[in-house]
């Protein structure tokens, strides 16, 4: 394969300004990144700086004020109308439809094709069903019985439903006690290297960006300032890594890193740009 | 069953859809398979279409071999539609690649009896139905103690003026008077019309055109301006109410104001209850006046009776007491549909659709009730302000 295919998300020249009462808010200001196949990609940056922002973009759920935003080649609100099968999103929070049940919250992207078999439809949902860890016994249980580390996994499975070649992960493991979050970030690492997903993350969790990692780009002064595997980025000279990478908490997840062995990256995913 | 470990044959250009082929070797029939088996190449109609009516000519039968080296792609879906056509079985014969393998194997390995919901036993029903009576009267309880706590509140209100939300108040009034405004002056003009020459139409016959007067003033002032401006009210701020404190329950915003100890009695029902106690008469005299100009205009139009007489025979006709009348109805018909939005919007669970139900529920409920207690005004007030 080529170059040119291998980039999943290309973004050049983006420019995010809100609009409020008290005049512009530059969110974005020719940010560049790209993407390549299999990378699993970390978005790392304060409060502020736009990082569910750009995810939303690379979905086609915001158009940029100015720059471009191409997934698979394709404009992301031309690709939006063809369907998960492009792109997973996991929200935060889940986003699972209150009214159905697991099984019917799994299903629903490939249901709604209006294609396939119900009962082929069916037997996929169960299969992503147990992908994710959990049991066919969960699947009539409605969204509201299931605890925090369920709902991500349901969520997941939903957003694995048609096998997309990208992922998208909007704080995966916020909100989840230590060992679920342990359990999902393996989940995660397992279904990376089995589907060959490529996946971007938005992550506050420190030990979480350092163990499913392939590369963290940074986002501060309205642009990318880095990106590269762990090592690389906390060497780069900027007051933001600094404190956010060298403080207390950064330190403490550090020695975790240098304790194992350095993680290799999938062979397609070249180290970077 | 034998399995073939070489890597897929390099595919050939063109062979990107799905394809399922015949081929005879070794004498024998083999199934070739073929193109990208994923769900992107499988969600388009024509490419769907092709490949059912392609495995449909290839059924599992026990001595087909299967080959499915040349497939480009596989992903869970294409699997699970081999599997599904194998009927969950392997076949006898089958060569693919060992990347492929491991995801059909996948597919098959959780491919598994599909769940089902036991059915209800009778038991279970004649509880369900048994509790239907009861839910009525606990809807019943809960609406009493929320009128108690008001009352209560109310009284907390008259002693401590100035702890009261004054604020949200004026919100309230603002959103649920001054923007109805205009809906209910089009809706009132328009019933006044339509109303004023149906009856002109009636009293031409015996020459009693004069008594329009009466017959409008009366009803409108007394019955259809106050009815009217509430049914309007409860389907535009009623189902405002239960979507805002639905919303509240969803985000957990009730029970961060309850853990702050602040009481939603007095913090979210109370203002808005208060709110729609002043509106609800002001709306109801603005849509009685609005009909009554409709009224007037379309009796000049249809009768000859001038806008001059309309107004001078109005007092004569209409005694001042269907006024107070009306405006103590209306402020008893915005208590109730305010505490009804409240008391279903209190009662939303942390979901969608109950926050549908309820909505609508507080609609429903709250335009019987204000057509059950205007019949009850009609009864009590049977003697009042008509002429001898």
């Amino acid at each position: 394969m080529n170059d040119v295919s291998n980039t999943v998300v290309d973004i050049r020249k983006l420019w995010t300004v809100f609009k409020n009462a008290d005049g512009e808010n530059v969110v974005h200001r020719d940010l560049d990144l790209r993407i390549e196949r299999g990378e699993v990609l970390s978005l790392v940056g304060g409060s502020g700086t736009g990082k569910t922002v750009l995810l939303r973009q690379i979905l086609g759920l915001e158009k940029p004020s100015r720059g471009v935003v191409e997934v698979l080649g394709q404009a992301p609100g031309e690709l939006s109308a063809k369907g998960a099968a492009n792109v997973g999103m996991l929200f935060q929070h889940g986003a699972l439809f209150s009214a159905f049940s697991v099984l019917e919250n799994i299903a629903f992207p490939l249901r709604e094709l209006k294609l396939l078999p119900g009962e082929l439809v069916r037997n996929a949902a169960l299969v992503k069903l147990q992908m994710v860890g959990l049991q066919p016994r969960h699947a009539n249980m409605s969204p509201a019985d299931l605890s925090g580390g369920m709902i991500k996994r349901v969520a997941l499975a939903r957003a694995l439903i048609m096998d997309p070649p990208l992922l998208l992960l909007d704080e995966p493991t916020a909100g989840l006690d230590p060992e679920a979050s342990d359990s999902f970030c393996d989940l995660l690492r397992g279904l990376h290297r089995e589907l060959g997903l490529t996946v971007v993350m938005v992550t506050h969790d420190l030990d979480t960006l350092f163990d499913l990692s392939t590369r963290i780009a940074v986002l501060a002064d309205h642009k990318v300032i880095t990106s590269g595997s762990a090592r690389e980025v906390i060497t780069y000279p900027h007051p933001f890594i600094h404190e956010y990478f060298l403080g207390g908490r950064g330190q403490r997840a550090l020695e975790a890193l240098h304790d194992k062995p350095a993680q290799a990256p999938p062979a397609s995913a070249g180290a970077s740009h | 069953m034998s399995l073939a470990t070489s890597t897929a044959d390099a595919p050939a250009a063109g062979s990107v859809l799905p394809r399922v082929e015949e081929r005879e070797q070794d004498g024998r029939r083999w199934t070739v398979a073929s193109g990208r088996w994923t769900t992107l190449a499988m969600s388009s109609r024509p490419s769907w279409q092709a490949l059912a009516k392609d495995l449909a000519g290839a059924p599992p039968a026990e001595d087909r071999a299967w080959d499915l080296r040349p497939i480009e792609q596989l992903d869970h879906i294409g699997a699970q539609l081999l599997w599904e056509h194998w009927r969950h079985d392997w076949p006898a014969t089958l060569e693919m690649s060992p990347q492929h393998k491991a995801v059909l194997d996948q597919v098959a390995q959780y491919t598994v009896g599909t769940p089902n919901e036991p059915p209800p036993t009778l038991a279970e029903r004649l509880k369900h139905f048994s509790h239907t009576g009861p839910r009525a009267l606990e809807v019943m309880r809960d609406f009493v103690g929320l009128i108690g706590q008001l009352a209560l509140d109310a009284c907390t209100l008259a002693r401590a003026p100035h702890r009261a939300p004054w604020r949200d108040f004026s919100g309230h009034l603002y959103q649920f008077g001054a923007t109805a405004l205009h809906i209910t002056a089009l809706v009132g003009l328009l019933i006044g019309v339509v109303l004023a020459y149906l009856i002109s139409q009636q009293l031409r016959q015996y020459g009693a055109e004069a008594f329009v007067v009466n017959i409008l003033g009366l009803s409108l002032i007394r019955e259809l301006g106050p009815v009217l401006a509430a049914v309007l009210i409860a389907g535009r701020s009623g189902s405002a109410i239960t979507a805002q404190i639905g919303v509240m329950r969803v985000t957990e915003e009730l029970d961060a104001m309850r853990v702050m100890g602040i009481p939603h009695g007095f913090r979210l029902v109370m203002p808005r209850v208060l709110a729609l106690a002043i509106a609800m008469p002001l709306i109801s005299l603005w849509t009685s006046m609005a009909a009554l100009v409709g009224g007037m205009f379309a009796a000049d139009a249809a009768l000859d009776i001038s806008p001059s007489y309309f107004l001078s025979a109005l007092p004569r006709a209409v005694p001042i007491i269907n006024l107070w009348l009306a405006l103590a109805k209306s402020a008893v018909f915005g208590i109730l549909i305010a505490l009804i939005g409240c008391y279903f919007g209190m009662k939303v669970k942390p979901n969608t659709e109950s926050l549908g139900r309820g909505t609508t529920s507080s609609v429903v409920t709250s335009i019987t009730a204000v057509i059950l207690v205007d019949a009850l005004f009609a009864v009590l007030f049977k003697g009042v302000g008509f002429r001898a």
